[in-house]
């Protein structure tokens, strides 16, 4: 992945000749946002250990500005309908993952009958990782909690038992391991938007980093 | 955990933005106190950005994020951090 | 290291490929020609970056194989099979390319005599490399601190620098093949474990001065198991590589 910090300026970086990475060549370039590379593998990104919990302790709950928690258990969760969908994901990173199929329960049924004047939510996963987002991001089947990838459950590696799935924003807001939603009425950064990713991320307008 | 490597990982960004070796530097973990090198502790490189965690108690040491060329390192999770090289 | 008043930025210089060699199907040292280079430490490591065409770029670290005292510098470099620099090093580098790189880089992983010993060195996979190097000086500075190295390699046919480690006779190398043996194999034939290191380690009263290198998964079975032996964990130094 490409790291880099604080290069001194000594002009243009060399050309390693031959050197191309891992991006796969002809790919469609109305479906890929500006400055991505397409990829066929799926690479695992992460902040902290992959966490392995019993599915028995599992649970996903909606609060903050609601009039009532909801919380439901695996199989609980499990019991709700599900849809499956096939979407473009964009990492931050530059990576971007064309038709990824994903089986999951729709943001939109979680929240059904939700009363609240929230526009914000506050996602958090195990392992403290969080992330935020307006809460309209979030509904009228933009987002998704997801537990099945390419007709398997969900990996570990990959957010197993159960991701959220925003694929019209940046893949560092899908949040591996969710366990909750908090809806609010006032924005506060994620994990990475406090240390300067953009605060939406948009990946059709390059929203990476804060003030872009 | 295998997928986490450690601080050695990271020696030439630390470096980069420390203006010296920091591998050798001893660290104290703001959470559980444990001590240790900065070589030693757990090193989360694939992300957004890069994520140093105690190698006791698993709460974030370091966050390095480089954007736009400038690398912004948050030390918060250090109760100290002493760049004395180490002694054997 | 004392308070220097040079202070070396660290910086990315370009390097010249001199040379080639195929340690192993999947293995290849690469001879370097770096006129900015000020030496190293052994144990060191450089930095690697390419940098295609479109400006795409990526880096990755990469060990030192080379002694402090050989002429040339030298890296190892393992070919993952999904990975994006190590095929492209492994694979399309020639004798005549660039490379950019800086370093040399680690204060923590290296070996000098002022250390002393007596040294254990413990590998796994292409975690050998930065062990070789610090062999490679303890053999160019005649060190009479006594040295020895467990390589664990899934065959013969993966085990690096072969005959310049087992040729000297000034390292007390013990083998581990994991997978595969040839015929007549009478050294060890499976992965590291706590009576294996018994086996093979200094007592803990000899206080060894211990390097484990490789794969996460190994290094922390080792340093583990070492430290249930009863060595001290002070005395136990690690690298763990993996793909980035």
């Amino acid at each position: 992945m490409n790291e880099e910090g604080g290069a001194q300026a000594q002009g243009p970086t060399p050309v390693s000749r031959g050197f191309r990475g891992r991006r796969r060549a002809g790919s469609d370039a109305a479906r890929v946002p500006p400055g991505q590379y397409v990829t066929d593998d799926f690479p695992v990104l992460s902040a902290g250990p992959t966490p392995h919990h019993p599915l028995e302790w599992w649970s996903f709950t909606i609060l903050g500005a609601v009039d009532e928690q909801r919380s439901w258990s695996w199989d609980e969760f499990r019991g709700l309908p599900s849809e499956t969908v096939t979407v473009d994901i964009h990492c931050v990173t530059k990576w971007s993952k064309l038709d990824t199929v994903w089986t999951g329960v729709s943001v939109d049924t979680l929240l059904d009958g939700v009363e609240t004047s929230a526009e914000y939510a506050m996602v958090s996963s195990d392992g403290g990782y969080t992330t935020n987002l307006p809460l309209e991001d979030l509904r009228g089947g933009k987002g998704w909690v997801a537990y099945e990838y390419d007709g398997e459950p969900l990996e570990p590696e990959h957010g197993g038992p159960a991701r959220l799935l925003v694929p019209h924003l940046y893949f560092w807001k899908s949040a591996k391991w969710v366990r909750g939603l908090e809806l609010r009425e006032e924005d506060e950064p994620g994990f990475w938007e406090g240390y300067g990713y953009h605060n939406y991320g948009d990946p059709w307008r390059e929203q990476r980093y804060a003030g872009d | 955990m295998t997928d986490a490597l450690d601080g050695n990982a990271i020696a030439g960004q630390l470096e980069e933005v420390f203006g010296r070796e920091m591998t050798t530097a001893r660290g104290v973990c703001a959470s559980c106190g444990a001590a240790s090198l900065l070589a030693e502790v757990v090193v989360y490189l694939r992300a957004p950005g890069t994520v140093a965690r105690c190698r006791r108690c698993g709460a974030l040491l370091m966050v390095l994020v480089t954007i736009r060329e400038t690398t912004c390192v948050d030390l918060r999770g250090l109760a100290s951090l002493d760049p004395r090289p180490m002694e054997v | 290291m004392a308070g220097a008043t040079l202070r070396r930025r660290l910086s990315w210089q370009l390097a010249t490929v001199v040379e080639l060699v195929e340690e192993t199907p999947r293995t290849k040292t690469i001879v370097l020609q770096a006129p900015g280079w000020t030496g190293h430490r052994a144990g060191q490591h450089v930095d690697v970056r390419l940098t295609a065409e479109d400006g795409y770029q990526a880096q990755r670290s990469y060990s030192i194989a080379s002694a402090p005292e050989d002429d040339q510098l030298a890296l190892t470099v393992e070919r993952l099979d999904d990975g994006e620099v190590s095929p492209y090093l492994v694979d399309e580098l020639r004798p005549g390319d660039e490379l950019e790189l800086r370093g040399p880089i680690g204060g923590y992983f290296v070996w000098e005599e002022s250390l002393g010993g007596p040294l254990l060195l413990i590998g796994g996979g292409s975690g050998i490399v930065p062990l070789h190097s610090i062999i490679r000086h303890h053999r160019a500075l005649g060190s009479t601190v006594p040295a020895r190295l467990l390589y664990s390699a899934r065959s013969l046919d993966d085990v690096l620098y072969h005959d310049e480690l087992t040729g000297a006779g000034d390292v007390d190398v013990r083998l581990t093949l994991t997978r595969e043996q040839p015929d007549g194999w009478h050294g060890y034939r499976r992965r590291i474990d706590g009576e294996l290191l018994r086996e093979v380690a200094w007592p803990p009263a000899e206080r060894p001065l211990v390097y484990v290198c490789g794969p996460t998964g190994f290094v922390e079975t080792a340093a583990t198991e070492l430290v249930e032996l009863g060595h001290e964990p002070s005395r136990i130094r690690t690298e763990r590589f993996g793909p980035t």
